[in-house]
């Protein structure tokens, strides 16, 4: 019984993760410029990739296997986000622009009131 | 519908669904238009092999594939670093067209 739930937990986790996986790559594709797009890649398809690894730990019949599952999700939590934030710094700070549409850029605006200041 | 038979089928459906999202992963690599779009495609790039992997790891029970998870996310982790730090470096490139169009004028081109 135990058995069979973990199944139909493991089943859900997997469709649920490759729709966030494809609703990260149509973002991906259908979003106007660079700042929008790394907004739908680094959220959900981390999430996507996450729950699916989820998934794995919860199949697999060896503790060890598990373990090494949840460590490698707690990795991706962590680093996923030091890259994406890395990446969108270097190409504001290379010029790259926002989208015409865009309302505000406040990192625009407080590094202006920083070279204001001095 | 039982537990084994609702896996089987859910393994399949992803693996459809992880194949079109690199498609069209693949789709946003050629068209760029600047270099940080196809860093990020790359990145997105591998999390979707790393959701490939942990679902052949569930449709085939063997024990080395959250190894080659992990390592791949640590290659992917470190790749954009180093892109992202050529980025900065290098500024922004002249020849690139860095004019954003609106999504409906770029459909009708």
């Amino acid at each position: 019984m135990i058995d069979a739930l973990s199944n139909y937990i493991a089943g859900i986790l997997i469709l649920v993760g490759a729709l966030f996986t494809l609703t990260a790559s149509v973002g991906l594709l259908r979003l106007p410029d660079l700042y929008t797009r790394m907004h739908a890649a680094s959220k959900a398809g981390t999430l996507g990739s996450c729950v699916m690894l989820l998934a794995l730990a919860l199949q697999s019949s060896d503790g060890a296997i598990a373990l090494r599952a949840v460590a490698g999700v707690l990795f991706f939590l962590m680093t996923v986000p030091i890259s994406s934030h890395l990446l969108a710094k270097a190409s504001h700070g290379a010029g790259y622009r926002l989208w015409s549409k865009s309302k505000r850029d406040d990192l625009q605006e407080a590094q202006d009131a920083a070279d204001d200041a001095t | 519908m039982t537990g084994e038979v609702f896996v089987q089928t859910s393994i399949v459906i992803a693996f459809g669904l992880l194949s079109l999202s690199l498609l069209l992963t693949v789709l946003r690599v050629m068209k760029g238009p600047t270099l940080p779009d196809r860093v990020l495609a790359l990145d997105m790039l591998v999390s979707v092999s790393i959701g490939f992997i942990a679902v052949t790891g569930i449709a085939t029970h063997a024990a080395f594939n959250v190894d080659i998870a992990i390592a791949l996310g640590l290659v992917g982790f470190l790749a954009t670093v180093a892109f992202a730090r050529f980025v900065m470096i290098r500024g922004e490139s002249p020849e690139e067209d860095n004019d954003v169009k609106d999504p409906p004028s770029e459909a009708k081109q």
